[in-house]
């Protein structure tokens, strides 16, 4: 069987691992969003959570996937729950970092006309501030996320992985067409996310665009 | 409870330690297919990354190797590897040397093209030639970023040799493997201690080398200015 006939026959297949890919991706990011925007908003209000938050943050990022899924099996055992614990706590020093240096680089004057204006402590965080941030924030997002589809590929070892189960079911039986399938897919779902952040943070900052006339 | 005590019969078996496929013999295959991964892809991405931010020209190749490296996932790269080379440290070493590469590159390039050129003009104002500038001016400022780029790649290596334990047989990914395999949680979740101390003494060791790596001429200077690095446009891709 030719690898194209191959994919012809399993275009359902195909389908549902780049489906489960997706969702996996999405969970992980949006969790970690999450926390890290809740730490980000902590270290925000009180500088000295910062360096305590980056270095647990930092431990996770540096432990090997594959050691921290074999560490929570026994506890979380082969599970969704144990795939998504392992893909956002990767998340975390990346977006928890960008937040805060988003967050840090808006000028102090637009703080202070903000102020002026009679803008109440979160009204200014979500009307001025956070869209002061928005790049920066981005950027975060963008690297976490790409990060995370290449990562999922390793939660097929606990029966995760979308693409990476997909590939690893044909690396077990010598059918090459599907880890190369699986490959050529998570490259493009990377590139993908990644104009996809590009273009929300496009719409999202006109004030931008206008600068760059 | 049962895992920890599973984990404990692991490690007092001499067994683990020292058989012909325990720890010793495990730690040396991985800390010699890393090593060899970090020193081919040093070799290839230091000079081009340095010469690259010397000359102020490529930025466009440098960030282009940079996402693509972190686009294409460590997992795939090994398993893309395995019909070309087969079963062994030909397929893994490959797969590694190429994960590798672009964060060394990128930080180079970054490190070099951000030396102030002020620094670069004085040289040049003392008569240095262009290689010594690259050599006396710009390195010894830029260093502690070019290390961290190697810090990001080591750490990086080190984790995806684990995965390698799938293409290449060896190293400490083994135990996690056949721990899975053979549902022997104390091999497991000793395996995954191991590669996890092993990463962590990387990267730690990798940052005392880029704290020492500070120019004595700078080292008056807040040392955040310094080594707080190209962020967040040059972040490590992954931990794999």
């Amino acid at each position: 069987m030719s690898g194209w006939d191959w994919i012809a026959s399993h275009l359902t297949d195909i389908a549902a691992a780049t489906r489960d890919h997706v969702v996996l991706t999405i969970i992980a990011v949006g969790v970690g969003f999450a926390i890290s925007f809740a730490l980000a908003l902590l270290i925000h209000r009180d500088r000295r959570a910062y360096a305590p938050v980056t270095a647990v943050a930092g431990l996770l990022y540096t432990i090997p996937s594959l050691a921290l899924f074999a560490i929570l099996v026994p506890i979380t055992g082969l599970s969704v729950l144990t795939a998504e614990i392992g893909l956002v706590s990767y998340t975390l020093l990346i977006l928890v970092r960008n937040i805060v240096a988003g967050l840090d680089a808006v000028p102090p004057e637009a703080r202070e006309a903000a102020a002026g204006m009679g803008y109440s402590a979160l009204g200014r965080l979500l009307r001025v501030e956070l869209p002061l941030a928005l790049p920066v924030i981005v950027a975060g997002l963008r690297i976490a996320t790409v990060t995370t589809i290449g990562l999922v590929m390793v939660t097929a070892l606990i029966g995760e992985g979308g693409l990476g189960q997909l590939m690893l079911r044909g690396f077990t039986l010598q059918n090459y067409t599907a880890v190369y399938v699986g490959t050529a897919l998570s490259v493009a779902l990377a590139v993908a996310a990644d104009l996809l952040f590009l273009g929300a943070l496009r719409l999202a900052t006109p004030w931008r665009r206008a600068r760059e006339r | 409870m049962e895992t920890l005590a599973a984990l404990l019969g692991w490690f007092s078996e001499p067994e683990t330690w020292t058989g012909p496929a325990g720890i010793g013999v495990r730690l040396v295959e991985h800390v010699w297919l890393s090593a060899a991964a970090m020193a081919l892809a040093c070799l290839v991405a230091l000079p081009v990354g340095l010469g690259l931010g010397h000359t102020g020209r490529g930025g466009a190749l440098a960030v282009g190797v940079a996402g693509i490296g972190r686009a294409v996932p460590s997992y795939a790269l090994l398993l893309v590897f395995f019909p070309v080379f087969g079963l062994g440290f030909a397929t893994a070493l490959p797969a590694l040397v190429l994960l590798a590469i672009p964060p060394i590159l990128t930080n180079a390039y970054v490190a070099v093209r951000d030396v102030e050129a002020d620094l670069v003009e004085a040289g040049r104002g003392m008569g240095l030639g262009e290689r010594q500038i690259l050599g006396r001016v710009e390195l010894p400022v830029a260093l502690p970023v070019v290390i961290a780029g190697v810090r990001t790649a080591a750490v990086q290596v080190v984790a995806t040799a684990t995965l390698a334990a799938l293409v290449a047989g060896g190293g400490l990914g083994r135990f996690i493997v056949d721990g899975f395999a053979l549902q022997d949680d104390g091999m497991l979740v000793g395996g995954a201690i191991l590669v996890a101390l092993l990463a962590v003494a990387v990267e730690r060791g990798f940052s005392l080398l880029e704290r020492r790596a500070i120019s004595p001429g700078l080292s008056g200077r807040p040392r955040e200015e310094l080594v707080a690095g190209p962020l967040p446009t040059a972040l490590p891709p992954t931990g794999a």
